[in-house]
């Protein structure tokens, strides 16, 4: 049967098990929209295509599914560069569709005419332009198969005008893809290697990375930990992989990392690090990294190994495959720690949690970041799934929201883009529509993204939004003041809009809280509202976040700040 | 670590903008392309790049990580490590100036170069060689007076599987 090419589009996604487009209109992309007014595909319209690609993204981060995005050509395909390019430093899985001029008008600079696929070549896994009716059908299901397969990505198809009123044969079983599945089983010699090594150390560490969830090993890294009693810490994207509840979690590691996950950092002689890629936010100087350690690396990325930290051990691998394969050999071999020993080791980390705790200072009058995010924690009981925006806002949340399963704590780390939250919630929220999902924001961050309040409020996609607003580019703030001797070049906010008006113009209902003794009240009541509910907390302006270990530095040497440690 | 210059290897999907994706990958992370030659192989569909760059092992290893990571790469070899012969093409045009002209003769015959075109006022040579050949032939056309000259990248192909 003859089919129009937006007809096979729509086709393709419902082969793909396609549930939710997230996207914005425009004229290159006319027919597809008529196309999709005929059809049941549920379809998200955004106030800003870049809210489009953080919505798909959200809603990959929480799924381990595909998100789907489609935006028109020219500034429409230019708008969704910021949520691709973050997609991408999270190896976050994607197809954005963007509409493009007829192809017989390509490279003539016709009007909305952009070269979307030469802009977006270094911050896709890949992309596409579809030149002719025959190759849709076969690039759309390239597209998903190489956004989901190996180490996942953004993947863009750009689809000319002409291209998607041309008609050809549509025939889904015979579509023939090249495969890009790569055998990712470990060598078992490797296995043997890590045996060795964990019999000979007397302090193991495991540190996971965003690789454990987005391979899907979390089950396994847990059971690994567990069954040897090996303390785990993680980076910001391998919260979640890890339960944060569990007495062998440390919490994250790293710049902003907990003391004591930076000690036993700097003094294991084993870490297995799995599914990370050794960010120097999370390294600190790379020749005191781990010093005392030898490094096993498990990344499905060959181009990860020995990019930043020269390992002893690298094996390229999925990190379920191999973390399956590596706890199976274990058990054959009968490994067994050496109870004194790992007894030792254990106890060394217990004092320095004991030492150095995770904390702040309450001082009755001012609301505490901190505590709003303890404070969400104890009314959710946790079971949430929280998203966050960048700076401040973000690093307490990974400090002070413990997450126990994967996919429960999404959040731009690779590329920091403000502004991710608002929209990555919405895709969540579409997701899990029973769940309870917050954006834990900054002020300036929110003002980013603010438009699609109006999204949630349309299609009634009850996110909640827990603003700490300190009047500030907090983080920007911080580093001023630490090393600019408190010049604050352009980072004070204080003129926003009233945010709870702002809520409310949106039909979004708008919460404030000034003091401390109303944080519970108000986020009781958000939490409890069936609708989208954005709640103000003015917070203590000039909070720091701490620990820190200063740019450049090496992550054992913390500073803590001039707070007295409540215990 | 040691810099040396190294010859890779790559098989490619033939697709319109492979070349921009491998250039790219090394622009963008701050890698030089030293020397470049594509063509289709007996496949039209895919086609074989052999380019030349400077680096240490390390950093060699990480480029080749980096063009793996494409979808449309096939295999990277580095050729460096493995034996493996390498050419290199120039095409030179002499003028043939009152001066010079009896000299240039003479190097053409002593040299045994190729003269592929003979006009009356220039002529045409070509020459191929590994990359010391080529400097040499190179450093005894330059008294002569080189008109103009284009160059090849290296080409290079393994001795055995
Ligand atoms: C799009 C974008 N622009 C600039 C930055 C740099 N930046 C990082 S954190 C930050 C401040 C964020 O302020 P706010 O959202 O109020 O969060 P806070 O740190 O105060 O919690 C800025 C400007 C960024 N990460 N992303
Ligand atoms: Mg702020």
């Amino acid at each position: 049967m003859k089919l129009k090419g937006t007809q096979i589009l729509f086709k393709a996604l419902e082969e793909e098990k396609v549930d939710i487009i997230f996207g914005y209109p425009g004229g290159a992309v006319l027919d597809i929209y008529d196309q999709l007014y005929k059809s049941d595909m549920k379809h998200i319209l955004v106030r800003h295509e870049q809210g489009a690609v953080h919505a798909a993204d959200g809603y990959a981060r929480a799924t381990g599914k595909v998100g789907v995005c489609l935006v028109t050509s020219g500034p429409g395909a230019t708008n969704t560069v910021t949520g691709i390019a973050t997609a991408n430093m999270d190896s976050i899985p994607l197809v954005v569709f963007t509409g493009q001029v007829p192809t017989g008008l390509i490279g003539n600079d016709a009007f909305q005419e952009c070269d979307i696929t030469g802009i977006t070549r270094p911050c896709t896994k890949h992309n596409f332009l579809v030149r002719s009716i025959d190759d849709l059908a076969p690039t759309i299901k390239e597209a998903f198969n190489i956004a989901r397969s190996g180490r996942p990505g953004p993947v863009l198809v750009d689809l000319p005008k002409n291209v998607m009123v041309a008609e050809t044969e549509y025939n889904p079983a015979n579509i023939k893809i090249r495969n890009y599945e790569v055998a990712y089983k470990p060598a078992p010699k490797k296995m043997a290697n890590v045996f060795e090594m964990l019999n000979s150390a007397k302090r193991p560490l495991i540190m996971t990375g965003g690789g454990v969830i987005l391979g899907k090993a979390s089950a396994l890294l847990t059971q690994l930990a567990r069954k040897y009693q090996i303390p785990v810490t993680g980076t910001l994207m391998g919260l979640g992989s890890f339960p944060g509840t569990d007495p062998l979690w440390l919490g994250m590691l790293g710049m902003h990392g907990t003391y004591y996950a930076n000690m036993a950092i700097s003094h294991c002689d084993l870490l297995l690090a799995v599914g990370v890629r050794f960010d120097d936010r999370v390294t600190g100087t790379i020749e005191t990294f781990a010093a005392n350690a030898k490094i096993v690396h498990i990344d499905i990325d060959p181009s990860s190994i020995n990019k930043n930290v020269v390992v002893d051990l690298p094996i390229i691998g999925d990190t379920k495959a191999t973390l399956s394969d590596l706890i199976k050999f274990l058990a054959e071999h009968n490994y067994a720690q050496n109870p004194a020993q790992r007894q030792e080791w254990l106890g060394q980390i217990a004092e320095w949690k004991e030492k150095v705790p995770l904390t702040y200072c309450q001082n009755g009058k001012e609301i505490k970041p901190q505590n709003v995010i303890e404070t969400l924690y104890k009314l959710t009981k946790g079971d949430a799934i929280i998203t966050t925006e960048v700076g401040q806002n973000q690093m307490w949340t990974a400090q002070f929201f413990p997450f126990d399963h994967p996919n429960t704590f999404i959040s731009s780390g690779g590329l920091g883009t403000m502004g991710f939250g608002l929209p990555a919630a919405i895709g969540v929220k579409c997701a899990f529509p029973d769940k309870q999902v917050v954006d834990i924001a900054g002020d300036g961050s929110i003002q980013m993204n603010i438009q699609e309040l109006a999204t949630a409020a349309q299609y009634k996609i009850n996110v909640k939004i827990v603003l700490l607003n300190n009047g500030y580019l907090g983080m920007v703030r911080q580093w001023q003041e630490l090393f600019y001797e408190k010049r604050y070049s352009h980072t004070d906010m204080t003129y926003a809009p009233d945010f709870v008006k702002l809520a409310e113009a949106y039909g979004v209902v708008g919460l404030r809280a000034t003091k401390p003794e109303e944080v519970e009240t108000v986020l009781r009541q958000g939490l409890s509202l069936d609708r989208p509910v954005l709640m103000d907390f003015r917070v203590s302006r000039e909070e720091c976040v701490y620990p820190m270990v200063h740019p450049g530095d090496s992550i054992s040497n913390m500073s803590l700040g001039s707070r007295e440690m409540i215990n | 670590m040691e810099k040396k210059e190294h010859i890779i290897s790559i098989l490619v999907h033939n697709k319109p903008d492979v070349l921009a994706r491998i250039a790219g990958i090394l622009g963008g992370k701050g890698y030089n392309i030293e020397s470049l030659c594509v063509n289709a192989t007996t496949q039209y569909e895919i086609s074989k790049i052999v380019m030349t760059t400077l680096g240490s092992q390390e950093t060699v290893t990480r480029i080749e990580n980096q063009l793996q990571r494409l979808v449309d790469v096939i295999t990277v070899d580095d050729l460096t490590n493995v034996e493996s012969i390498h050419r290199e093409l120039i095409l030179v045009r002499l003028n043939l100036t009152a001066d010079k002209k009896e000299q240039i003769k003479k190097a053409v015959d002593t040299n045994k170069w190729k003269v592929i075109v003979s006009a009356d006022a220039y002529i045409i040579l070509e020459i191929t060689g590994d990359q010391s050949q080529i400097d040499f032939a190179l450093a005894h056309l330059a008294p002569l007076g080189i008109a103009d000259i284009t160059r090849t990248g290296i080409i290079a192909l393994n001795l055995e599987n």
